[in-house]
Order: structure tokens, then sequence, then C-alpha cells
């Protein structure tokens, strides 16, 4: 059993003739809460494309607790707990907010196509199971109440908070987070950094997540990768980061 | 009470229709590509439940089950050897595929039962109720075909929205990069939309076959493509809309033939469309769609 929740070693990928990421080293240790940054088109979603296996990477190894996923699929990458957001939200928009979190939890559901066909107790029994579950889960992001609402019809920061319940139902030990704050207001944001440490905690998981507001990175990533033109810039602590005059001239210029 | 019994007998070739288009909507909605070769898994149902009634003996229900299993099979088939192939292809190419595929099987059905039609003896012919002191005669086939229709809907958009599975096909229809980080398996997801689609056209070749009693390899050419017309007009993608959009191209078929004019009458069907697309290019139960920046 490997130490690192995930570990890449060189990854890369090339789009045609166009280098998008090349030696992308990063570790991520149990617990961590992690910030992935860089200015705009760094290849900061790449990355998180190829972990998820979106993207097959040209060169390099994955390795999940010590597991590679070299061969894996984007179904298989799930099975074995990496879970994502994304940057523009992608949540089943005409199901309801529960259903969107049952797809992930069925995973879990252990009743087969027959039982729901012929609505067997067992059925009933795993369906009354998933649904406390679901609700669950909703109450920890606040959108219980909305449960029957179709996931389309919420405000924007309740989308983005479903969007993390949704990817946490399918239990994962690695949460991938696309710009969780894109679009929020203060407030929204302020509230979002304590539900990523209320999760870290509860759900027992890393979280790898990439975002641009700096007062969310700083004050809840405990490590932080610089990534810049594909490259990884610098790897460090808030403080390290915020100080080095390489990262300040990436994303200022020179 | 003439126009009634026409009414009535436009809603049954209507059904037919809807449960064709059924198929139709189905896969585009989760492959979404239009797959061409539907109306011929018809004429393939067709045949197979030909030779199962006149040929081996079969009672009536075991011919349809013999038939719904054949073309489910061939439906799982068609998509894992021609269409999964190209999952990552271009539509166009995809669509060419399609029509490839549907000159196949009308070939290959050519070649394996000649091209003299096989008449279909009535199959079920059960008599009729009357109404209205015998003013309406309504046929028991007629009531069958529609009841059919009717509970196909009804257990599909039970089955869409409530079972697991269902939840599942709803999610890959809206987004099947999002449905795999969710662990769905896309690709059975696929496979198991081809096979309702094709057992349903199963269920449509023999309700057919009942009022138009020939069977030839061109069989499903027009039903297919008056079907794709009504799962267009209706929404294409949409499971109510597959259903409104066949009843209503049905009804409109029969009055245009009865009180316009038999040789018009697929110009109207067609006409009936291009009226609708102009003024509301979704269909009429259609979702808009706006594409994500």
């Amino acid at each position: 059993m490997s130490e690192y929740v995930l570990e890449t070693k060189n990854l890369g990928i090339d789009f045609g003739g166009l280098t998008a990421v090349n030696n992308f080293n990063i570790r991520v240790e149990k617990g961590d809460i992690y910030g992935l940054i860089g200015p705009n088109g760094a290849g900061k979603t790449t990355v998180f494309n190829m972990l998820t296996k979106v993207y097959e990477p040209s060169r390099g190894t994955i390795l999940v607790n010590g597991t590679d996923i070299g061969k894996m699929s984007t179904i298989e990458v799930n099975r074995i707990g990496i879970a994502r957001t994304f940057q523009n939200i992608r949540l089943f928009s005409d199901l309801s907010v529960e259903d969107n979190v049952k797809i992930g939890l069925h995973n879990s559901g252990s009743y087969s196509l027959a039982d729901s066909l012929f609505r067997t107790g067992k059925f009933h029994s795993e369906e009354k199971r998933l649904h406390e579950r679901a609700l669950e889960l909703l109450g920890i992001f606040r959108l219980e109440g909305f449960a029957e609402h179709k996931a389309g019809s919420l405000p924007y920061g309740a989308q983005r908070r479903l969007e993390i319940a949704r990817a946490l139902a399918t239990k994962p030990c690695l949460l991938l987070l696309d710009e969780p704050a894109a679009g929020m207001n203060p407030v929204e944001t302020q509230e979002l950094m304590d539900t990523i440490k209320q999760i870290r905690d509860r759900f027992d998981i890393s979280i790898l997540l990439i975002e641009h507001d700096m007062k969310l990175v700083m004050g809840v990533c405990e490590k932080i990768t610089v990534l810049n033109f594909g490259q990884v810039l610098m790897n460090g602590t808030p403080e390290e980061v915020q100080n080095d005059p390489e990262v300040i001239k990436a994303y200022l210029g020179d | 009470m003439k126009f009634l019994s026409y009414l009535i007998s436009g809603i049954r070739l209507g059904s037919i229709y809807a449960i064709i288009a059924l198929g139709y909507t189905m896969v585009y909605g989760i492959a979404k590509m239009l797959n061409f070769a539907h109306g011929d898994v018809i004429m393939i149902g067709a045949y197979v439940a030909f030779f199962a009634l006149y040929r081996a003996g079969f009672p009536l229900v075991a011919a349809l089950l013999a038939s719904v299993a054949v073309c489910t099979i061939l439906g799982i088939t068609i998509e894992k050897l021609a269409y999964k192939p190209l999952r990552s292809a271009t539509s166009l190419a995809v669509l060419i595929t399609a029509i490839g595929v549907s000159y196949f099987l009308q070939n290959a059905a050519l070649l394996l039962w000649g091209s003299t039609s096989k008449i279909f003896p009535t199959i079920l012919d059960y008599g009729f109720i009357e109404l209205f002191g015998g003013e309406l005669k309504i046929s028991y086939q007629i009531l069958i075909t529609i009841a059919t229709c009717i509970v196909i809907m009804v257990c599909l958009t039970l089955f869409v929205n409530k079972t697991r599975m269902g939840k599942a096909m709803r999610a890959c229809s809206e987004d099947k990069d999002a449905a795999r980080l969710m662990g769905i398996n896309v690709n059975s997801v696929i496979s198991l939309t081809f096979a309702i689609g094709s057992g349903l056209a199963a269920v449509a070749s023999v309700l057919l076959c009942a009022t138009y009693p020939t069977v030839t390899p061109t069989l499903g050419s027009m039903p297919g493509i008056k079907a794709f017309t009504a799962a267009v007009l209706g929404g294409i993608g949409s499971i109510p809309g597959a259903f409104l959009g066949g009843l209503l191209l049905g009804i409109i078929e029969v009055i245009a033939k009865v009180y316009i004019s038999s040789e018009l009458t697929d110009a109207i069907v067609f006409s009936v469309l291009v009226l609708v697309l102009l003024f509301k290019p979704t269909g009429l139960l259609g979702r808009k769609t706006s594409e994500k920046v």
C-alpha cells in the first residue's frame, strides 16, 4: 500500500503537435486538501481529464493508492475511488436533485434488474436505504429541501454544491473539484470553504481542487502545485507559493 | 359516425407509428444517432412472425415472442457490429452506416426469402363490437392495437422515470462523460436502448401485418420513414413526443386519405412535418437545447 492517495510520474499529453501538459508530478497524501493553480490555459483541467481518463495520457503513470490506472477506463477509475466535478456544471439537469445523487449511489446498490421489475422486498429496502443516504448527503450541502426539484432549476451556487454531493455519492477516496467557487459570491465561497474542510473530515477523503479564487485556495489548501504552460512551476505551502517570484511573474507577467 | 370510425382507424395506424417511433426516439435520445435501419428490423420481425406462425405452427403469442426475441438480438448485434466502432466518428459517418445497414437487411431478406410477397392470413380475427345500435363497428383487432400501444407507453414511461436503469438512461442522454464518471456503464445502456427499440419494432411488425398482411423485403421502409417523421413531429428524443407524433400522423394520414385524396396522402403527411418544423423546430414536445459554452 502506497502512502499516497494519488501519485503521478512524468504525466504528459499531446494534442497533435501541441504538448498541453508535460512532466506533471504530484503527490497527494491521505487527508490532504491540495490546490492546483495556474494562469488560464495552463493545463489544469487537462490534468483532471487525464486523472479521470476522459483523456488518455500520452506519457507517464498515474497511481491511485499505489495501483496503476494506466489501463483503466473512466468507469473503472470511478470504481477505484476518483470522483470529480466540472468547471462548467454538468448535472443531469432534467433529473431531480435526489436522482442526481442516487445515480452516484447506485454503484453501492445491490439489487438486480429482476428485483426492480418485480418490486421485491429487497428492492424496497434497498431503495429506502438509498433514499435515506441521498437525503443525508443533500443535508450536508443544505439541499434536502430541494430533493424533488429538477436539478436544472436550482440557483447556480446550489447546483455547484449538488455536483459535489453527487460526486461524493460514488464513495471516492479522492475528490477532484474543478473551480468549485466559480460564480459564487463571497458569502457562498466562505460557506464552501467550510464545507470542503467538513467533508474531508467526515468522509475521510483527500481533495484536489482547481481554483482561481486565491482567498479560497490559500484558506483551505495545505499544499499547492502551480502549473504554467503545462509544466509544474513549483510545489509548496500557501506561504511559499505566495512569496515565490516565479509564481508572481507567471500570474502578473514581467 | 363515419368520421368517428375514420378517426378510430387513424388512431390504430397512429398507435403502430408511435410504437415504431419509440425506437427512433430512444436511440436518438441516448446514442444521438438516427438509426435508419430501424424500419428494416420491423421487416425482419414480420418474416420471423410469419414463419413462426405458418411454417412452425406457433400460436400467435409464441410467434410474437419469437419475433421480439429475434429482433432484440438483431438490434443489439447491429449496434455492436456497425455503430459501436463509430462511437467517436462524425454523425454523418454513422448516418451513412445506418443507411448501409438498412440496405444490407433488405437485400439479405431478398436473398433469403425472395421478392414474392408472403401473405399473412388474418391473424387477429376476433370479430368486432358494435356501438350506437350497430352504426359504429370497432374490430377487436383495432382495440388490441390501441391497447398494446397504451400499455407500452405506460410501461416505458414508468421504466424510464422510476427504475435505476431508466434513470441511468436519462443520465446518459444528457451527458455521457458525466454518466461514466458516476460509474454508469454507458455501453450497456446503449445496448439496452437498442434492445428495447428493436423488441418494440417486433411488436409493431405483428400489429402492422395484422393491418396490412403482405410481407416483402421492403415492408419496413415506408412505416419506418413515417414513424421517423412522427418522432420528429413529436420532438425527437421525447417518449411522450413519439406517442403524440405517432397518433397525430396516423390520424392525419387516414383523414387525408378519405377526405382529400388517396394519392396525395403521403405528400400531405410530410407537409405537416415541414410546417411544424417551420414554426417549432424542436417538434411539438421537444426540449429546447442550448449549446453549452
